[in-house]
């Protein structure tokens, strides 16, 4: 198929989406973090100040997103609506769940009770699981519907939260233990693995030229600064360097300032829409019917093929 | 069961926008905000080089994305196979903007009119409140519909119940009916050509076929 130039691009082309905005994004970045921070608090065994301070950070997150989200909505004053579809929109289902983590979370606060902590970080799992499916949802944003997205999403949430935890843990007595700091090590591995896996998963199976562009530009700084930087610091950690709560939360401060770049970039700035495409030109005259057009994109899949 | 679809012959359309014009009197869409448009796209390489216009709008899916995602069951997806909103329960959360691969949605948040902050009479008398904040797309006319099945009347034939770009277009490009019935005009068009529909691959099924040649 020969390269097709379109005057129209603006119309036709792959746009970047403008309803979901910093407010959106807010939820899903604070959000994944505090659902990620739940679970990584509720598996650490931490002690209970450490993990009550842990809790109330993540319910703070979650809380905050929520509240970003509202200020976004075109009609606030209806939000109550969004329980109204629970069998097929996960967004319903993340409402649903808050409900439960704050439930959870709150007693478990208040309580320090191990089976409500163990809960809240289950339902923890379950917020930041449903925020993933919400974008894989959108067939409109194909960086969001690609299946890989779900798993990036999660790993980088667990991440946060691993980081955030990090954190925390370093302020108190004991410090970070050997063990949060081994599965920080394992979660920013797990992301990197992941991230790989998503960007090679889109560049297989296709996506607007321009959403690549912005995943590529971020690839090398996401390595570095996400990745290799923060593993650095936990393996120095780990090897018994002096100054172990400090390099822990250097490390946390990495591995979330760079998730929330990931979801920032990926909710907002590479998410590009579908466009529109020509799968057959039409006849006209007695010529031959034309190729197909799909302004925006490289990759013309096989049902777009001549 | 009925099932409506428009059938688009891409040979015909002229890209004279008639089409745009009669939805955007017809639905009193807001200044900057088309439910249906006419692409004017130039595609190949010199000498082989092809201007092809391309007719969108929401393209009533039979499995439409919008609707599973939607939270407050605003979108939902009737017997006749036309995709609706109520306004009364949607409350803007742009989740089905984002499902939906045909550019088909936008949320207007706050009144637009043509000059400036001060509606004309005649966009004064046709402002809806109802449409602020909220999802909106094209219809296929659905107060049309209704009446058709009030009456008896049959869409894509009578024109009272035909969606209004349908009735306007010059060429005869767009064909509206139900493609259930087997003599409807739609089902005979699709039975003559070849056809596609923009994006099958997602699996929307939507219910918009695009011609292109004969069969």
């Amino acid at each position: 198929m020969k390269s097709s130039s379109l005057r129209a691009v603006d119309l036709a082309a792959p746009k970047q989406q403008r309803n979901w905005d910093w407010r959106a994004a807010s939820n899903f970045i604070a959000g994944g973090a505090g659902g990620g921070l739940l679970l990584c608090a509720a598996l650490a065994g931490l002690d209970g100040f450490a993990t009550r301070a842990a809790i109330l950070l993540a319910l703070i997150l979650i809380g905050s997103g929520l509240t970003c989200v509202w200020f976004e909505i075109g009609r606030p004053w209806r939000a109550m609506n969004v329980y109204r579809h629970f069998s097929s929109s996960w967004m319903t289902r993340e409402a649903v769940v808050a409900l439960a983590v704050f439930g959870a979370g709150g007693l478990a606060l208040l309580t320090g009770a191990s089976m409500l902590v163990v809960l809240a970080g289950i339902l923890g799992l379950g917020f930041l699981y449903s925020q993933a499916r919400i974008l894989a949802a959108n067939k409109g944003i194909p960086v969001w519907r690609h299946p890989a997205s779900i798993t990036l999403m999660v790993a980088t949430g667990l991440a946060e939260g691993a980081g955030l935890l990090a954190g925390v843990a370093a302020f108190t007595a004991t410090g970070p233990g050997s063990a949060l700091l081994l599965g920080l090590l394992v979660l920013i591995a797990a992301r990197a693995w992941f991230w790989k896996n998503y960007l090679n998963g889109l560049t297989a199976d296709g996506a607007p030229d321009a959403a690549l562009r912005v995943l590529d530009a971020l690839s090398p700084r996401l390595l570095l600064i996400g990745h290799l930087l923060p593993a650095l610091v936990v393996v120095v950690a780990l090897a018994g360097m002096p100054g172990r709560a400090m390099l822990a939360l250097a490390a946390g401060v990495l591995v979330v300032v760079s998730g929330w770049t990931l979801k920032y970039t990926l909710v907002r700035r590479a998410a590009f829409t579908q466009g529109l495409s020509l799968q057959r030109l039409p006849v006209r005259g007695k010529g031959p019917a034309g190729p197909a057009a799909k302004p925006g994109w490289k990759i013309v899949h096989a049902a777009n093929k001549v | 069961m009925k099932r409506y679809v428009m059938t688009i012959d891409l040979r015909r359309c002229v890209g004279c926008q008639t089409c745009t014009a009669a939805c955007k009197g017809a639905n009193a869409t807001p200044p900057g905000i088309q439910w249906r448009r006419v692409l004017d796209i130039e595609s190949g390489e010199f000498p082989d080089v092809r201007r092809t216009f391309l007719p969108v709008a929401c393209m009533h899916c039979g499995n439409p994305p919008c609707e599973a995602v939607c939270p407050t069951r605003a979108t939902t997806k009737r017997a006749d196979g036309l995709v609706a909103i109520d306004y009364d329960l949607c409350i803007g959360c742009a989740n089905c903007v984002m499902a939906c691969p045909y550019d088909a949605r936008s949320i207007v948040h706050e009144p637009r009119y043509a000059y400036g902050d001060v509606p004309m009479a005649a966009e004064a008398k046709r402002f809806d409140p109802a449409r602020i904040g909220v999802s909106m797309k094209c219809t296929f006319c659905k107060d049309r519909i209704d009446l058709a099945a009030r009456t008896g009347q049959i869409p894509g034939v009578d024109h009272e119940v035909t969606p209004a770009c349908v009735n306007s277009c010059i060429s005869g490009a767009m064909q509206f009916g139900d493609i259930e019935d087997p003599d409807s005009s739609v089902s005979r068009m699709l039975k003559e050509t070849q056809h596609y529909r923009m994006h099958e691959e997602l699996g929307t099924e939507p219910g918009v076929y695009y011609i292109w040649d004969k069969s």
